[in-house]
């Protein structure tokens, strides 16, 4: 390089740059891609069907703490209304098909969310979180007393049913397939969202809401949105979870969960794209591991370590961490 | 028989008895929360768990060491303080500063962590502990039957609750408290050694949460898990007080009881959930809480 570069040369060269990540990134997202296409050849697909759908829980929770700034400590809520609402129209309805069952779950969580957004987004950081979890135990209680959910039993033998009439779902493959379409569909959706000008705007209320809103933006209306979406597709994974193990119950309703998917969106690493679906392979993981060897009874106190390493040690997870790695060391 | 509202009088009294009693631990465990949230900005998720080992240590003393109620009223706290002071020497101390979320991930991991290892040594059934000999019986009051141990309950928390809100609101050292931070560097400037004052601060709330735990052993079952729902519950009471309020706080928590011993009598199965309900109104009409200062 000489003296002489002038800008259109530097702007050919990042335009290159920006080509060459590109490319990276395509052939990366291919090949993961492809391992998902494989995997129910290698694992139990109901295994995996597991993790995609906490993926997608994970992934809608992180759409609204980890880009928007909002810690919602109840979207156990969604997760549960999605499942059960889904769960009782295919039990009880069975000229439904199951695409229905679930479009109806997920519309369902969205009421819900919407209705947990107006009530809670005046407020800030801890009161949000509190409010959103009292609302969450409103739900709950609700679903113990009710007599359609099954109360502590659950509900169960939710039938699987035929997509669009046709494709049997009962098959462990079929249903794989269907269910990492879905996934793959939200994943895409939220990345599309984050890099609009709309997902600019969380990520700007985020990092500093009065100076989202001294920029002209409605705030409330971008976070009463984002919470909205970030509802509707935890519905949409409750939903599809209890499509997957024909069983609906109250532990997705119960606090714990709402702690269960703000670890695993930590642990993956918030604010990034695959982090959360990193985050919920690992925590199932871990979960599914010590259940079979002789800590299965200490799931809940490893699980708070882990907890408590994150926050002190690494903050931003375990894609974040790599990420810094990368920067870092790798330009 | 007199009625009122349809419910026999002895009815209605009891359940209010017991209203005012779970709303006596209400308030001493929003106390603790308020104390540590509006002095250091923590939100200690780790408070149930908190109480729970009060009782606990209540319960594992007797058995032990035969260690009878009344040391165990000074013990527990003093110990579960100790421990307390621990995680925030050790933990919490390390993300003082940052955003206060990041203190109620690390206080809910805590919490988990006791409350499962706990539950490993002592199952969830619940544990025994039997009152003391000079509470056994009660009163006839006429229209009710007051057993000993609860005006008991009620009396010695409303003491504490008094004290404490007469120390931090009135006394130089809840200034020093109120002042280490607003603004510690400048304290630190005067010769006061706040990060002490911050551990000691943290120490106090988790006694009060253990004291309560103690008060409860007798009355309540004592399992590793007993605190992790009432936790939700107390929570509920300090955003409804608003939140770092300490008179609120005890208010809150008396009024929220007795809601809760009247919603029982009249339409039990809304028992549960009535208080969540109460938050959620009162946050539409005041969203700082029914004694938040405006943000």
């Amino acid at each position: 390089m000489n003296n002489s570069v002038n800008s259109a040369d530097i702007h050919k060269v990042i335009v290159e740059q920006q080509k060459a990540q590109d490319r990276k990134k395509m052939m990366v997202n291919g090949v993961l891609l492809l391992l998902l296409l494989a995997a129910p050849f290698a694992f139990y697909p109901v295994f995996l069907m597991k993790i995609l759908c906490f993926a997608l829980f994970a992934v809608a929770f992180n759409l609204l703490f980890g880009f928007t700034g909002l810690l919602s400590f109840g979207h156990a809520a969604f997760l549960a209304t999605g499942g059960y609402t889904t769960g009782y129209l295919l039990s009880h309805y069975s000229g439904l098909t199951t695409e229905v069952g679930i479009i109806a779950g997920t519309l369902a969580a969205t009421v819900m969310g919407t209705a947990f957004a107006l009530l809670s987004i005046r407020r800030q950081g801890i009161y949000f979180a509190m409010v959103t979890l009292a609302l969450a135990q409103l739900v709950f209680f609700f679903y113990v007393q009710s007599d359609f959910t099954g109360g502590e039993d659950g509900m169960h033998g939710i039938p699987r049913g035929k997509l669009l009439g046709v494709l049997d779902l009962e098959d462990n493959l079929n249903m794989y397939y269907f269910v990492l379409a879905v996934f793959i569909g939200c994943y895409l959706l939220v990345q599309r969202i984050v890099s609009s000008p709309y997902g600019q705007v969380l990520k700007a209320i985020k990092q500093n809401e009065p100076r989202a809103v001294s920029l002209g933006y409605n705030v409330d209306r971008y976070k009463i949105l984002a919470f909205v979406i970030s509802a509707a597709l935890a519905g949409l994974a409750g939903s599809m979870k209890s499509v997957v193990f024909q069983l609906a119950s109250l532990n997705d309703a119960h606090w714990h969960m709402s702690g269960e998917v703000i670890l695993m969106t930590l642990v993956g690493g918030m604010g990034t794209l695959l982090g959360p679906v990193v985050g919920a392979t690992f925590v199932v993981n871990v979960e599914y591991q010590l259940a079979q060897g002789p800590l299965r009874d200490w799931v809940d106190p490893i699980l708070g370590g882990i907890f408590v390493l994150t926050v002190l040690a690494f903050r931003s997870g375990i894609v974040g961490e790599i990420q810094k790695f990368m920067k870092k060391n790798l330009g | 028989m007199t009625m009122i509202f349809g419910v026999p009088l002895a009815v209605l009294s009891g359940q209010l008895l017991i209203g005012v009693i779970n709303g006596a631990f209400y308030a001493l465990l929003s106390l603790g929360l308020a104390v540590i949230f509006g002095l250091l900005k923590i939100i200690n998720f780790a408070h149930g768990a908190m109480y729970m080992l009060g009782a606990l240590v209540t319960v594992v003393l007797f058995d032990l060491m035969g260690v009878n109620y009344w040391v165990a009223l000074f013990v527990a706290p003093l110990l579960v303080g100790a421990f307390g002071i621990l995680i925030e020497y050790f933990l919490l101390r390390r993300i003082a500063g940052q955003d206060h979320i990041y203190s109620l991930l690390l206080t809910f991991g805590v919490a988990l962590i006791i409350q499962g290892v706990l539950t490993n040594i002592y199952g969830v059934s619940g544990l025994r502990y039997s009152m003391p000999d000079l509470f056994k019986g009660g009163i006839n009051l006429g229209f009710m039957f007051l057993p000993y141990y609860r005006a008991w309950v009620i009396v010695v928390a409303l003491l504490v609750c008094f004290g404490t809100w007469f120390v931090i609101e009135k006394t130089k050292l809840g200034a020093y408290l109120r002042a280490g931070t607003e603004d510690s560097q400048l304290m630190q400037g005067f010769g006061i050694n706040v990060p002490l004052l911050v551990s000691l601060t943290y120490g106090f709330g988790v006694m009060l949460a253990a004291f309560a735990g103690v008060l409860a052993a007798p009355i309540y079952s004592v399992t590793p898990v007993m605190g992790s729902n009432t936790l939700i519950v107390v929570f509920a009471v300090v955003v409804i007080g608003g939140m770092g309020s300490i008179g609120g706080a005890i208010i809150t928590g008396i009024l929220m009881g007795v809601i809760e011993g009247l919603t029982k009598t009249f339409y039990p199965p809304a028992s549960s959930a009535v208080i969540f309900l109460v938050m959620v109104v009162v946050l539409m009409f005041r969203p700082n809480g029914l004694f938040g200062k405006e943000a």
